[in-house]
């Protein structure tokens, strides 16, 4: 015992005391999402970057799941979530199609998925997510959540460990926000793709937990594309 | 991971000689022999106890892809702590013909999974069917029991690489103790991810389709730099390649090792 | 009213070694409307005949989807099929969460047999008064199953079950050699063949009373739509039915053998009065 009543007590390695772990169900994977919605169009972006604090895990990793032929699912945060969230929505919407004999509209997935987030009230999946798609008109439709279920429709959105820093760039450039002389007009697919890459390309600068890549899915009525687009790996 | 020394709240704030000491050792806390009510109250951090911590250890494991398979490694100590206690915990493993799987962290957790994993192999040898189990399968498998666990604030304290040839491309995942999981071309868990993962990463970049032999050669030269700088880690190892002529895990083998260098450095 | 001393109770034997109440709801089977199932090295087809219960209904949903890989049509107890569909349903869909991937089809129908089998040996059940032809598509090929009230289960290169069906399993015999290297548009049309053959002469197919669904190599279970359907009828239209009146008479010479010896009456007619039968 006189060892460790010396300065060299208090060094874990020698102490006597049991070493504890402490476990957190949750862990944050980092990774953003970006959305902004046409007249007859949606784009949805995320980075590909995994990371837990200062290790990426991957730099390849996927971010946006599509839920149907119009409807794309961006969701990060703590990715162990992500990961179950998905799997049950992909389960749902056959699920749904098996019961009504057809595909689960954009609105309808928003507000099941609302639903499904609420029913973990006391122990949330701990992400952040965004659905982008076609609305029953045909119209691009955006909708944003927060942890438990609380969600909104709008236009653009940016979500994600790079969300805070990216929305007001977005309301900025595409809500033109507080401007004047300015008038609205509907966005065009490509300058809504432009501004995606861009964003990103920002987010990639200031935030460490954005980078490697993104990739990018636009919805239009002929089905779902996919590009995608490299940003810096540091 | 957070390691955490949880004592007298003097000791938490680390190695601080100054800080008073504190008025009680060995024995009861003041007050601590009453039985107050209400005392113990249900707060998060006493949740937080039931929980429990890796026992006996596996260090990094390393996974990577070649341009007709998967090879993973890890070498054979089972840590106590910081006692080097057990030198032959293999802790690579064959699935099936098709699968291996190599396993860090709680050596016990891994017993323990493998035993439901092999269970599962079994029964579909008793199916007889024709199917094998799919490396994709597993890995997501995998991920739920996982997640399970973690949803009951019990996690398996493990980190799971799953190797294996699936319709014909290597695939190479990774599950970790939440259920977390992620493919890549190369995987390195624990202390690998910050000393191995590099030189896999600049390897498959300067070479991107690498042979079995190149691959090999990066993973031997991992496992070595490993050992001279993980001090969990051991000059034994395992190595399973999976092609889709099969699964073959090695022997026991013995990392190349050069300390001349040591002669060099005085001052400790 | 009896027909058997042995007969009252699922869990009872008659001396002569048999389960008559398990083979009573073998013949719910013969109720149903009649649904054939065939496979080339490819693809797995099923087809099956449509009633309807009066004018003023429509015609019974006879194919029901169970996963991307995976379709059945049944005959019999259209209520008890929607019981099995949504286990078969539920199976595929809990595969899938949990190992991301399709259940192989001869792991499901198992399953789907020892759920069956329970109902044949407890006093307190009933067995399930249908027959499914599975068509199913995993990494083994396509497959076509026969399931049975008696919770047998059978993989089989053609199949046709449900009222008048011997005459198409007769032309399915008959050109067995044949599907195995045709493409779909020809395992269709033979399917649709071997399903005319047990319609009565004055009766034809119509897109209204037949049903098509197909699964393959690159390609999840779908029921064909109208268009396709007439489209596909029209192409055998005309055609001389080969099987016409001489497959309708082996199958009258056949079908009075197949029900219990004990049972003189087969319950055919009785069981037409209750209209449970699709």
């Amino acid at each position: 015992m006189a060892m460790t009543e010396g300065a060299n007590r208090y060094l874990p390695d020698y102490s006597s005391h049991p070493v504890q772990h402490h476990f957190s169900p949750y862990s944050d994977n980092g990774g953003s999402i970006v959305s902004i919605a046409g007249d007859d169009f949606v784009v949805i972006g995320s980075d590909t970057r995994l990371s837990s604090g200062f290790s990426i895990h991957t730099r390849e990793q996927s971010k946006l799941f599509q839920v149907s032929n119009s409807t794309v699912l961006g969701s990060t945060g703590c990715w162990c979530d992500t990961l179950t969230l998905t799997r049950l929505v992909e389960a749902r919407m056959k699920m749904y199609e098996h019961s009504h004999n057809k595909v689960m509209s954009t609105p309808a997935i928003a507000q099941m998925l609302s639903t499904m987030m609420y029913y973990k009230r006391f122990f949330p999946y701990y992400v952040s997510n965004v659905l982008a798609g076609l609305d029953t008109e045909g119209k691009g439709c955006v909708f944003s959540y927060d942890p438990i279920g609380h969600f909104s429709r709008s236009d653009y959105r940016a979500g994600g460990s790079a969300g805070a820093l990216l929305q007001p760039l977005l309301d900025n450039q595409i809500g033109l926000k507080n401007q004047e002389g300015v008038t609205a007009a509907p966005i065009p697919l490509k300058r809504a793709v432009a501004i995606l890459k861009d964003v990103f390309i920002s987010a990639a600068e200031r935030d460490i937990y954005t980078g490697d890549g993104i990739e990018i899915k636009i919805i239009t009525k002929d089905g779902v594309r996919t590009e995608s687009f490299g940003l810096r790996k540091d | 991971m957070t390691k955490r020394v949880n004592t007298t709240k003097m000791a938490q704030f680390g190695s601080d000689a100054f800080a008073a000491k504190s008025f009680w050792h060995n024995g009861p806390a003041p007050g601590a022999s009453y039985n107050f009510p209400n005392m113990r109250s249900s707060s998060g951090e006493e949740e937080m106890q039931r929980s429990q911590t890796p026992i006996t250890t596996g260090t990094s494991v390393l996974g990577l892809k070649f341009d007709n398979g998967v090879i993973i490694c890890a070498d054979t100590l089972g840590s106590y702590g910081s006692l080097a206690r057990f030198r032959d915990c293999q802790r690579v493993m064959k699935v099936n013909n098709n699968i291996a799987v190599g396993v860090g962290g709680d050596y016990a957790d891994f017993q323990y999974l493998k035993r439901v994993i092999d269970q599962k192999i079994m029964d579909e040898h008793i199916a007889d069917d024709g199917f094998a189990l799919k490396p994709k399968a597993l890995y997501t498998w995998l991920t739920r029991v996982m997640y399970n666990r973690r949803n009951k604030f019990d996690p398996l304290w493990n980190n799971y690489v799953v190797g294996g040839m699936q319709e014909g491309v290597p695939f190479l995942g990774a599950v970790d103790l939440r259920g977390m999981a992620y493919q890549d071309r190369h995987i390195a868990t624990g202390y690998g991810s910050y000393i191995a993962l590099p030189l896999l990463r600049d390897a498959a970049d300067k070479n991107p389709n690498m042979s079995l032999q190149q691959a090999k050669e990066i993973m031997e030269k991992c496992l070595e730099v490993l050992y001279y700088r993980d001090a969990r880690s051991f000059p034994k190892y395992q190595m399973a390649i999976v092609t889709a002529e099969g699964v073959t895990v090695s022997d026991v083998l013995e990392v190349k090792s050069n300390w001349e260098v040591a002669h060099m450095i005085s001052g400790f | 009213m009896f027909r058997n001393q042995y007969d009252s109770d699922v869990t009872v034997w008659s001396p002569q070694g048999r389960l008559h109440q398990v083979e009573y709801a073998m013949e719910a089977v013969k109720l149903g409307s009649a649904t054939v199932g065939l496979k080339s090295k490819t693809h797995a087809v099923i087809l099956a005949l449509k009633r309807a219960s009066s004018e003023l209904s429509a015609h019974q949903k006879k194919l029901i989807p169970i996963d991307n890989h995976i379709g059945i049509s049944i005959a019999g107890l259209t209520a008890d099929a929607r019981v099995l569909s949504r286990y078969m349903r539920t199976e595929c869909l809990n595969y899938r969460y949990s190992h991301d991937d399709a259940l192989p089809v001869s792991r499901l129908i198992t399953d789907v047999g020892n759920k069956m089998q329970v109902c044949t040996q407890r006093y307190d059940r009933r067995p399930y008064g249908v027959g499914l032809l599975v068509a199913g598509y995993d990494d083994n090929g396509p497959h076509i199953y026969q399931t049975c009230p008696s919770a047998n289960f059978y993989d089989c290169k053609a199949m046709a079950i449900g009222a008048r069906s011997q005459s198409a399993r007769t032309y399915l015999e008959k050109n067995l050699d044949k599907f195995a290297d045709c493409d779909v548009e020809e395992l269709v049309k033979h399917g649709l063949r071997a399903l005319r053959d047990t319609l009565p002469n004055e009766v034809e197919l119509s897109t209204k009373n037949v049903s098509i669904g197909v699964v393959g190599a690159g390609l999840d279970f779908t029921i064909y739509g109208e268009e396709e359907m007439s489209r596909l009828l029209t192409a055998i239209e005309g055609e001389e039915r080969r099987g016409g009146a001489q497959a309708a008479a082996a199958a009258a010479a056949a079908e009075p053998a197949q029900p219990p010896a004990a049972d003189p009456a087969a319950p055919q007619e009785e069981a037409m009065d209750t209209d449970f039968g699709n």
